[in-house]
C-alpha cells in the first residue's frame, strides 16, 4: 500500500511503488486535469507539484512522493492568480496541455513573483503546447505576475 | 428509421421548451418544430438543433467537434445573436453521432476542412431569427397587442407601450405552438450584438481548472486498458512473443492477436504497458526493410522524371518556355511529418449484444458510426458515440484507426476497453503529412513579367485510400490544392501531378496540401521577384490586380510589418500569401540569421487575414498565431525519419516541435471583408514556411528549398553555388 497526500488529502492506494505517479493520480484516483502526453518528461502535460516543486508525474515513481505534499491542477485554489489570468488571456485552444503549464508556471511565480522574460522562457520551455498558444501563456505569467494588471 | 433519431431529439425537448430543427434539402433549409415533425416527412434529416427551455436556457446541439478552434463557442454565438439571446443563459451541447446532424454541405457527421462556419452559418442564423418571431408572436398574442409594439432584448420580449415584458422561457410553451417561419428576417451586420465581438470561448474556464474531459479521461465501469504491440516496420507481422510472460503481470487479463500486431489488456494501464514490455514481440517479413528517409527522398526526385496528369494547362507552356530568353528553375523537398496532438489518439468502447457505447475524441462521427455498424452489425439507433474534447486534432482524428482497434478489442474481451495510446505508438503510426517533391521552371520576359510556369509534383494520394470516389482523372486534389487554383496571373501554367504512394501512408495534417505547396509558390514567386530585380511584394501585388482580396492582405501585412522601412540590425523581413479554405493570409518573418551556425531566429510574424465576416475576433486571431507557430514548428524543426522499412522517429525527444524560446511574436490584423465567409482553423499556416525562407533570403542570399530549415540545411543553402 502506498499513501499520498494529493491536494491535501490521504489517499491509500494498492500499487507497486515503481508504477508512474501520472498513472495513480490519473487513471486510478480519476484526477484526470494531470495529462499524459510523451511518457519521458519531454512534454510537461503530466506536471505536478511535489513539496511545491515543479515536477514530471510521468518520470515519478509513486513510491518516490510517500510522506510528500502533491499538488495537482485541482487543488490549486479557483482564485490562483494564474488560472484567472489563463481566463483573461483566453490562453487555452485545445486546452489539453493547460494544466500542465498552468502547475508550471504557478512553481516559478512561487519563488519568483515577478520573473523577468528571459526567467519566464527558461522555466517554461520544457512544457509543449501544439496549439502554439506560447505567446498567450508568456502574456497570462506576465499578467500573473503584476497582480492582474498589464 | 432515419426519422428516430429525430423524432428522439425532438422528444428530448418537446414538452420543456421551444425546439427547431433545421435542415438542408435542395432547395435551401427547412425549418420544423417539434409540433411539425410530421410535416417533415421522412427524409428530413437536420443538421441544426436549437432548444429554448422554460427556465430560459437557450441550447445549441452542436455537431461539431472541437479542438481548439473555438467552435463550441462560435456556433452558439450564431444563434444566440439571431435569437437575440441573454449570452449568459447560452449552453452548448456535444450532438451524438447520427443522421440527425450530418453537415448540411458534406451529408457527413465530421469537422474538417476549415468548414464549420461557413457551412453552418446560414442554417443557425435561421434557427435563432425563427424562435425570435416565434417567441415575439407569442408574447403579443398573450399581451393582445399588434406585435410591432413588441420588441425582444436579451432573452426578453418586451411591450413598449406598456412596459410589459417576458423572459424568453415564459413564452416557450406558446411559440412552440406557432408555425415555424421558413425565412425569418435576419439582422444586418448592425444589429448584430455577439457576432463580431470577442466573446469569451465557453470552453476557457473548464480547461483552465483541470475539469474539461477530454477522451483519455473517460471510465467505463468494468473497463480493462489495452496496449498493442505493433510492428516496428511496415507490412511486418508477428514472428513471435512470450505469451506466458505477459500473462504473469499482475493485472493482466487478456493476450489478443490483432490485425497487426498483439495486444495485453489489463486492470490498469501500468499492467497493460508492462504486459506489452513482457511480451518481448519478435517481427518478421518487413515489406521492405532497406525504406529509409534517404531512398524515399531519392525516389521522390526520381519520380520528377516520370510522366504526370496535368492538373492544369493555361496556354502553352512549352512554345513560351522554349521562346524564352530568361529561365528559372528550382527543386523543392519537403518531408512527412507528424500530427503529434498533445493527446494521444484514444478510445474506449464498450460492446454489447444490444447496444453499444463509443467514447471518442473524433472529428468524423459519421466515420466513426459506419465503423461500429460494421464490426458490431448493430443497428446505428443501438450505437452511441460521445464526442469528448479533442485534445489536439488536425486532420489526424478525421481517421478511425484507433476506434477500430478499440471495438475489436472490447468484443474480444466481452468487457469496456479503454485504448491509450504511447506516444510512440502515436509518432509511428500516424497518417502522415505527405513527402513530396516540385521542381518548378517559369520564363521572364525582359521587363521582369512572368510568361511561363510549369509546376510537377510528387507526392503520394490521401483522396485515393479516404475519399476515392473524390479523385477526378487520377489526381488528388489535395495533392495540388494552391497550385492548380495559383492566382498569379501568368499566362502559361501548367500543373503536373505525378502520384507515387510508397508504405508510408499518408492523411489530412492542417491545411492539406496548401501546407506544403505554399512554401514551393511563394518561395518559387520570391526567386523569381529576384531575376526580375524587383521588390517582392511589389512583384507580388502586379501578378495580383485580378484579385483585391490578396493584395490586401499582403499590402496589409505589409504595413503594419514595416514592410518599406528598414529592419533592426541584422534582421531582414520576407513575405509570403496564401489562400486557402476560402481565406486569404498573408505573413511577413522578421528573422536573422546566424551565417557561422547556420541559425535561423525569426522575432517576430505579422499576419493579415481575410476571413470575410467575422463571427469572433479574439478567436480568428487565436486560431492565426496557433497557425503561425504549428507553421514555424514544422518549418524549422518537424520531420520524420524512416529507416530500415519503417519509422525511426519515436517522441518528442526525436521528433522535436517547437517550444517556447523559439516562439515569435505574432501581431494579427484582421482585414475586414464581406465576401464569403472563409475558414479560419487552417488558413494561417500554409504562409508562414516561405514568408520566413524568403526572410532568410533576404537576409543572406541563400535559398533554403528543403524543410524543415534546420542549421545543416541553412549551411548547405549558405554554401557558395
Amino acid at each position: 500500500m502506498i499513501r499520498l497526500d494529493i491536494n491535501g488529502k490521504g489517499y491509500t492506494v494498492d500499487v507497486a511503488p515503481d508504477v508512474p505517479l501520472l498513472w495513480v493520480i490519473r487513471e486510478r484516483l480519476q484526477l484526470t486535469g494531470t495529462k499524459f502526453g510523451c511518457g519521458i518528461g519531454t512534454c510537461g502535460s503530466c506536471t505536478v507539484h511535489i513539496d511545491g516543486q515543479a515536477q514530471r508525474s510521468c518520470q515519478t515513481a509513486v513510491g518516490s512522493v510517500q510522506g510528500k505534499k502533491i499538488t495537482t491542477i485541482e487543488g490549486l485554489p479557483e482564485n490562483h492568480p494564474l488560472k484567472k489570468a489563463w481566463v483573461q488571456e483566453q490562453v487555452p485552444q485545445c486546452g489539453y496541455c493547460q494544466p500542465g503549464q498552468i502547475m508550471q508556471a504557478a512553481a516559478l511565480l512561487a519563488n519568483d513573483p515577478h520573473p523577468s522574460d528571459a526567467k519566464i522562457i527558461e522555466h517554461m520551455n520544457g512544457n509543449l503546447c501544439r496549439c502554439g498558444t506560447y505567446p498567450k501563456i508568456k502574456s497570462a505569467i506576465r499578467l500573473a505576475s503584476t497582480g492582474g494588471k498589464k | 428509421m432515419k426519422t428516430d433519431l429525430t423524432r428522439r431529439q425532438f422528444l428530448k425537448m418537446t414538452g420543456t421548451g421551444l425546439a427547431i430543427a433545421v435542415a438542408a434539402t435542395g432547395s435551401g433549409f427547412l425549418l420544423v418544430s417539434a409540433a411539425e415533425l410530421e410535416k417533415a416527412g421522412p427524409g428530413f434529416r437536420p443538421s441544426v438543433w436549437l432548444e429554448v427551455r422554460p427556465d430560459d436556457l437557450v441550447i445549441v446541439t452542436v455537431s461539431k467537434s472541437e479542438m481548439g478552434q473555438g467552435i463550441y463557442t462560435s456556433l452558439p454565438m450564431i444563434v444566440a445573436d439571431e435569437l437575440d439571446a441573454d449570452w449568459k443563459n447560452v449552453r452548448m451541447e456535444a450532438a451524438p453521432a447520427g443522421d440527425a446532424y450530418k453537415d448540411p454541405v458534406w451529408n457527413t457527421q465530421a469537422t474538417g476542412g476549415s468548414s464549420s462556419i461557413r457551412h453552418m452559418y446560414e442554417p443557425l442564423r435561421k434557427a435563432g431569427a425563427a424562435a425570435r418571431e416565434m417567441l415575439l408572436l407569442a408574447a403579443a398574442r398573450e399581451w393582445g397587442v399588434p406585435l410591432e409594439e413588441c420588441a425582444v432584448a436579451s432573452g426578453t420580449v418586451k411591450h413598449i407601450k406598456s412596459g410589459h415584458s417576458l423572459t424568453y422561457g415564459r413564452l416557450t410553451q406558446e411559440a412552440a405552438k406557432l408555425v415555424v417561419p421558413q425565412n425569418p428576417v435576419l439582422k444586418k451586420e448592425n444589429q448584430f450584438r455577439y457576432i463580431g465581438k470577442d466573446i469569451p470561448r465557453l470552453d476557457i474556464q473548464e480547461k483552465v481548472n483541470g475539469t474539461a474531459r477530454f477522451g483519455i479521461d473517460t471510465f467505463a465501469p468494468g473497463m480493462v486498458y489495452a496496449a498493442i504491440a505493433r510492428p516496428p516496420a511496415y507490412g511486418a507481422v508477428l514472428a513471435g512473443a512470450d505469451n506466458e510472460a505477459a500473462q504473469k503481470v499482475a493485472g493482466v487479463r487478456h493476450i489478443v492477436p490483432v490485425s497487426g500486431g498483439i495486444a495485453v489488456c489489463g486492470d490498469t494501464i501500468d499492467a497493460a504497458w508492462k504486459g506489452r514490455e513482457a511480451l518481448h514481440a519478435s517481427w518478421k517479413d518487413a515489406r521492405d526493410p532497406l525504406l529509409s528517409t534517404a531512398s524515399l527522398e531519392k525516389e521522390f526526385i526520381d519520380q520528377l522524371g516520370s510522366p504526370g496528369i496535368l492538373a492544369r494547362n493555361d496556354g502553352d507552356v512549352k512554345t513560351a518556355l522554349s521562346q524564352a530568353s530568361r529561365k528559372v528553375e528550382a527543386l523543392y523537398q519537403m518531408p512527412f511529418l507528424a500530427h503529434a496532438t498533445m493527446e494521444p489518439m484514444n478510445c474506449t468502447a464498450h460492446i454489447r449484444s444490444d447496444a453499444c457505447d463509443i467514447w471518442v475524441p473524433t472529428q468524423n462521427q459519421s466515420g466513426v458510426l459506419a465503423m461500429a455498424e460494421k464490426l458490431t452489425k448493430l443497428k446505428p439507433e443501438q450505437i452511441h458515440v460521445h464526442t469528448t474534447f479533442l485534445g489536439g486534432g488536425f486532420g489526424r482524428r478525421y481517421e478511425r484507426d484507433f476506434v477500430e482497434e478499440t471495438i475489436l478489442l472490447s468484443q474480444a474481451t466481452g468487457k469496456p476497453v479503454k485504448l491509450v495510446w504511447s506516444r510512440e505508438e502515436d509518432i509511428q503510426n500516424d497518417y502522415f503529412r505527405p513527402m513530396n517533391a516540385s521542381r518548378i521552371e517559369a520564363c521572364l520576359d525582359a521587363d521582369g513579367g512572368v510568361m511561363a510556369w510549369s509546376h510537377k509534383i510528387v507526392c503520394p494520394s490521401i483522396f485515393a485510400r479516404v475519399f476515392p470516389d473524390a479523385m477526378k482523372k487520377g489526381i488528388d486534389n489535395a495533392a495540388v490544392e494552391g497550385l492548380e487554383n495559383m492566382e498569379y496571373d501568368i499566362p502559361n501554367v501548367s500543373v503536373e501531378y505525378v502520384r507515387h504512394d510508397t508504405p508510408v501512408p499518408v492523411g489530412f495534417w492542417r491545411s492539406v496540401g496548401s501546407s506544403h505547396n505554399a512554401f514551393v509558390v511563394e518561395s518559387f514567386v520570391d526567386e523569381l521577384a529576384h531575376a526580375a530585380k524587383k521588390d517582392p511584394l511589389a512583384f507580388r501585388l502586379g501578378l495580383l490586380k485580378k484579385h483585391p482580396r490578396a493584395q490586401r492582405v499582403l499590402e496589409v501585412a505589409a504595413e503594419k510589418s514595416g514592410w518599406n522601412t528598414p529592419p533592426a540590425r541584422g534582421q531582414a523581413r520576407g513575405i509570403a500569401y496564401c489562400l486557402s479554405f476560402g481565406s486569404y493570409v498573408a505573413q511577413v518573418a522578421e528573422v536573422s540569421v546566424d551565417r557561422g551556425t547556420g541559425t535561423v531566429a525569426v522575432h517576430k510574424v505579422t499576419c493579415a487575414v481575410d476571413c470575410g465576416p467575422v463571427v469572433n475576433p479574439a478567436i480568428v486571431s487565436a486560431q492565426m498565431m496557433g497557425a503561425v507557430i504549428m507553421g514555424l514548428s514544422a518549418a524549422m524543426r518537424e520531420k520524420i525519419e524512416i529507416a530500415n522499412g519503417g519509422v525511426q522517429s519515436r517522441n518528442f525527444a526525436d521528433y522535436e516541435l517547437l517550444r517556447m524560446s523559439d516562439a515569435p511574436d505574432v501581431e494579427v490584423h484582421i482585414v475586414k471583408g464581406n465576401d464569403a465567409l472563409g475558414g479560419i482553423g487552417e488558413p494561417g499556416l500554409p504562409p508562414l514556411a516561405p514568408a520566413v525562407a524568403n526572410a532568410v533570403f533576404a537576409a543572406t542570399g541563400a535559398r533554403v528549398r528543403r524543410l524543415p530549415m534546420r542549421p545543416e540545411t541553412v549551411l548547405e543553402a549558405l554554401k557558395p553555388v
